[in-house]
């Protein structure tokens, strides 16, 4: 089992104390909201750590890997719609084997054809024609699929399994995805890898966005069953109302009045059932949270993290001592995306609703770097670090802005044209703040608030 | 008279000391060259006059100036010119465009500077259009030697000149580094050839374990027994 | 032979003009992108926000400047607050470089710490255009809208096909072939600008010339500045300026730098056009065109379009992916400027 250093303890003392402070200002819901946040975020951090921070390995297609968890989630939870299976589904089907024929066709011609040429040329034909005769059948059956019931369906829906399963199968499709990418991009220079992944997280973004049939699109898809019970089942359930009346007896106890303690009853039953769902939220998050944080430390500590080590500081002496660096960069790329994708199914568990456009690369790739990067890279409690502040700093930079802003604006009108504008722009200032920590970070603390531990291996 | 004097000089990378108390001079108009086995920190002790890498001790001057700390393209401001080993050469900019280069720091007319260096080198006359990067070996290594004389230095220094070519060009390049010295420059060369560089040479420094091993005119360490047996191959 | 007229003004009307003044943009934001990274030797993820930032100090000043009633006429006020806006943005390059990039150049950082870096400087640029001009949507061009007016060229052609030239797009071209030439001119013929040929080729071997680093970085963000402004003006000009749409048109952007070989001049203004004319040729629906040049049995019934709009994004980095893997350098040999 891992020890932690001291400074490692008032990291997490610190992060436990953030949200006792938070739940005491702004109440425990709030705390509970940042906290189920916080816990994703800390997630998908993980998820890049690890290809970065044990191999060096780039993954900006962070926003890519969060969606595709975010299908798996409305595939497997989305009860199934059987009239769009009735129309489309054929069509579908016969695209996709014809897809197959084409990639194995082209497969063969790479291995028989051998000039270069010549080889070019079939595959282009080939790849040409067959894309016509499949999108016959698919821009057939995709308009079908849509046309069924648009308002509420037009996609083929889901499994209609508990949505709690969609995390693994999350982190499969995000691990599918990235193998794909990695196969294609592994390899190159590690700004260009940035870019392409980048870029590739926005082609599937966009394909999520598009592809109707499959994901609704920008139609987004809403009402997806939760893990956890619903607010209104609680505060019908008999035990759930003996509970609160049980944790708040003494305050109950002193309103006399039959009526008021009613009232106060109810109020309470409300906020605990709201409280209530957050904490068993978060109590599953947390789970999958120090589960993966176990093995990506026992993962770090074994050979195998030993061998990543090797091929991040000297990728050419790891080439000579016969290391496969370019599989075992693949490797650990994938395994990085499926942690990401993970975290994307259970965002999407949260949020309870699927929305393709909300994907931007901003939000859900540049603010997950910059958690890697003021965690510290390389340390795993780090990158939890640095998952809980920076999603804190990001909600709490409106609140910390207005109080700064009012203070610094105190001698003006309030409607004064500046102070006006300035608490209109609140919402973006928390853009400057992510920008300065991160300058900040990298330029006085360049290993992270948390740095990787040096190993002597 | 202009100079280049090195005082006990102890340098080296990432504080290992390569060169331990060197003592080296050459003046005006004279080939001067260092030889020894590999390793011996031939090329640190030139980088190390050059300013390229700092010194742990001991001081570099220049006609009887101290220019220990100053930067090294202020020294080839001075009138020094050095010419690396490898990379040599601008390789995306033509032959001429590497000369204009070379004379950067010149505020006069530089065609005439050109124009030596062509008569010097009439190959690179022919290919004064061509990208440096499609040359031969021996044509690149004629570039990087007319690019160093733009400055029209006083003290050039050439790290292994002839590395890497045929043994023809090589006797060609000796034989424009000689037409060289006579217009009164005076060249501190590396040289892994130490037999033909020696037998050009004025006088020559011995370097081993990074210390001066011997020192002499070019005939006499030619001569030295001790000398050819370590490593001008008996 | 009138359907064939019919059909070329299709082409011209809705392929060639677009792409043209696309692919201008494009070009001199990937020329901007190609010179900080030969250079400075880094992929600054800060360049569309740049971008973003001249656009807007243009915008502001074409505000007062019609509040002031001064304007050009025909021609839209932006062009009058141009240069006001690249002196802003060569300053912001500047300060930028002297607070952050410098630092790193100075510690030999390797480039991806850089790029990180770039992503903090495109933070704070972006938080700061968000503060002083909101996210909304803004129309600042005024002036004559038509060079020529579709129904204007019906009338004097006779043809059934309409022709539009929209004056912002004859000026982002004009603009452009001003700007190429002379930056070519620049890096061609003049003695500084073979000085930051000389620096990107071989940087050892420029300081041993006595090249001076600093000035070749200060030119080079002068020279970027340039380009960022007037790239950013002229895309907002064309399309309409909305300071969020820059994060993503830096994709293309850096599409079009590595397609056409990344740090190379020459390719990143023809991987600008590359781009642009793949973005719009391979999402246009060819139904009109195939309709006016075929014979009536043979015409399409479908759009003939080979992905739909929706995707006219994703054609940039199928492009760059593609060229990546078949010419990791580029159409043209990259890294030297």
């Amino acid at each position: 089992m891992m020890k932690f250093e001291r400074y490692e303890w008032i990291a997490i003392a610190i992060m436990i104390s953030l949200f006792i402070f938070v739940g005491f200002i702004q109440g425990w819901s709030v705390s509970l909201v940042i906290l189920n946040m916080c816990i994703i975020s800390a997630i998908m951090t993980m998820g890049v750590n690890i290809s970065w921070g044990y191999a060096g390995v780039i993954n900006f297609g962070v926003m890519g890997f969060l969606a595709m968890g975010g299908l798996a989630a409305v595939i497997v939870s989305y009860p199934p719609i059987r009239e769009a299976w009735q129309v489309g589904g054929t069509g579908l089907g016969i695209s996709l084997i014809l897809l197959a024929m084409l990639v194995f066709a082209v497969m063969y011609i790479n291995k028989v054809v051998t000039k270069k040429s010549s080889k070019y040329w079939i595959n282009s034909i080939i790849i040409i024609l067959g894309i016509i005769i499949i999108r016959h059948f698919y821009l057939n059956a995709t308009a079908n699929i849509e046309d069924v019931n648009p308002a509420l369906a037009g996609f083929l829906g889901g499994l209609g399994l508990p949505i709690i399963f969609s995390w693994f199968v999350g982190g499969l499709f995000a691990a599918g995805v990235a193998f794909v990418i990695g196969k294609v991009a592994l390899g190159l220079r590690s700004d260009y890898l940035a870019i392409v992944t980048l870029g590739i997280s926005e082609i599937v973004v966009s394909v999520l966005k598009h592809e109707e049939w499959l994901s609704r699109g920008v139609k987004n898809v809403i009402g997806l069953k939760r893990p956890v019970p619903y607010e209104i089942d609680l505060q019908n359930a008999d035990w759930f109302i003996n509970l609160v009346t049980y944790l708040n007896s003494s305050k109950l106890n002193n309103v006399i009045d039959i009526n008021d303690r009613q009232q106060l009853l109810n109020n309470l039953i409300i906020d605990g059932s709201g409280i209530f769902v957050k904490l068993s939220y978060a109590i599953l998050f947390l789970i999958v949270m120090l589960i993966i944080f176990y093995f990506a430390n026992k993962a770090q500590l074994s050979p195998w993290g030993r061998m990543m080590r090797a091929i991040r500081d000297n990728e050419t002496a790891a080439n000579a001592m016969g290391k496969d660096v370019v599989k075992q960069h693949l490797i650990i790329f994938v395994i990085g995306a499926a942690i990401v994708g993970v975290a994307g199914a259970m965002l999407v568990t949260l949020d309870g609703l699927f929305t393709p456009s909300g994907y931007r690369p901003l939000r859900f790739t540049f603010i997950i770097w910059i958690m890697v990067i003021v965690g510290g890279s390389g340390n795993n409690l780090g990158a939890i670090f640095g998952g809980f502040v920076i999603w804190f700093a990001w909600i709490e930079a409106a609140p910390l802005t207005t109080f700064i802003i009012n203070q610094l604006t105190l001698g003006l009108e309030p409607t004064n044209a500046l102070k006006v504008h300035l608490l209109d722009s609140v919402p973006y200032f928390r853009y400057l703040f992510m920008g300065l920590i991160l300058l900040l970070i990298l330029r006085y603390r360049p290993k992270g608030i948390i740095p990787e531990r040096v190993r002597h291996s | 008279m202009n100079n280049l004097i090195g005082k006990n000089l102890t340098a080296g990378y990432g504080g290992v000391d390569i060169i331990k108390d060197i003592n080296l001079e050459v003046n005006e108009g004279e080939i001067v060259v260092i030889v020894g086995p590999n390793g011996a920190g031939k090329s640190t002790a030139m980088k190390a006059l050059l300013g390229m890498l700092s010194l742990t001790s001991g001081s570099v001057e220049y006609s009887n100036k101290e220019i220990s700390s100053m930067l090294p393209q202020n020294r080839i401001n001075l009138g020094l010119a050095f010419v690396p080993q490898t990379n040599n050469v601008f390789t995306g900019m033509t032959v001429e465009e590497n000369l204009e280069m070379g004379g950067f720091l010149r505020e006069d007319d530089i065609i005439h500077t050109i124009n030596d260096v062509y008569d010097l080198f009439p190959i690179l006359k022919q290919k004064r259009n061509q990208s440096a990067g499609e040359l031969s070996g021996g044509q690149r290594q004629q570039v990087a030697f007319g690019r160093a004389l733009m400055t029209k230095p006083k003290i050039l220094m050439l790290d292994e000149p002839t590395a890497g070519v045929s043994p023809i060009v090589m006797d060609e390049l000796f034989s424009r580094i000689i037409e060289v010295r006579k217009t009164g420059v005076g060249i501190l060369m590396v040289e892994q050839n130490a037999k033909q560089a020696l037998s050009i040479a004025d006088r020559g420094y011995v370097l081993v374990n990074g210390k001066n091993s011997r020192d002499g005119s070019g005939e006499e360490l030619l001569n030295n027994p001790a000398v050819r047996k370590s490593f001008l191959g008996g | 032979m009138i359907d064939f007229l019919n059909s070329l003004v299709v082409l011209l009307n809705f392929i060639i003009i677009p792409g043209l003044s696309y692919g201008s943009q494009l070009a001199l934001g990937a020329l901007g992108v190609t010179f900080v990274y030969a250079i400075l030797r880094f992929a600054n993820f800060a360049h569309g926000e740049i971008m973003s930032f001249g656009a807007m100090i243009t915008i502001l000043f074409t505000w007062f400047f019609q509040s002031q009633n001064i304007g050009l006429g025909i021609f839209p006020t932006a062009l009058l607050a141009l240069p006001i806006g690249i002196i802003a943005t060569i300053i912001l390059c500047i300060i930028s470089d002297k607070f952050v990039f410098q630092y790193y150049r100075h510690q030999k950082s390797v480039p991806v710490v850089l790029a990180m870096v770039s992503i903090g400087v495109m933070f704070v640029v972006n938080a700061i255009i968000r503060i002083i001009i909101g996210t909304e949507t803004i129309k600042f061009s005024d002036g004559q809208k038509f060079i020529m007016k579709a129904k204007q060229f019906k009338l004097m052609t006779g043809l059934n096909e309409g022709l539009a030239l929209k004056s912002s797009q004859v000026i982002t071209i004009f603009l452009t072939i001003i700007l190429l030439s002379f930056t070519f001119w620049f890096l061609q013929k003049t003695k500084t600008g073979k000085s930051m040929r000389a620096f990107s080729d071989n940087e050892d071997l420029a300081l041993l010339s006595g090249i001076n680093p600093d000035r070749v970085v200060f030119i080079t963000w002068m020279i970027v500045g340039v380009l960022a402004c007037v790239a950013g003006t002229l895309y907002g000009l064309d399309k309409s300026y909305k300071p969020i749409i820059y994060l993503n048109l830096v994709l293309p952007v850096f599409a079009s730098a590595i397609v056409g070989g990344i740090g190379n001049p020459f390719g990143a203004v023809v991987g600008g056009y590359v781009i642009a004319f793949s973005e719009i040729m391979i999402t246009y629906a060819y139904k009109k065109f195939f309709v006016y040049i075929l014979p009536g049995p043979l015409e399409p019934s479908g759009l003939v379009q080979l992905l739909s709009t929706d995707y006219k994004f994703a054609v940039s980095f199928t492009i760059l992916v593609i060229v990546l893997l078949i010419r990791p350098s580029g159409i043209f040999k990259g890294r030297v400027l």
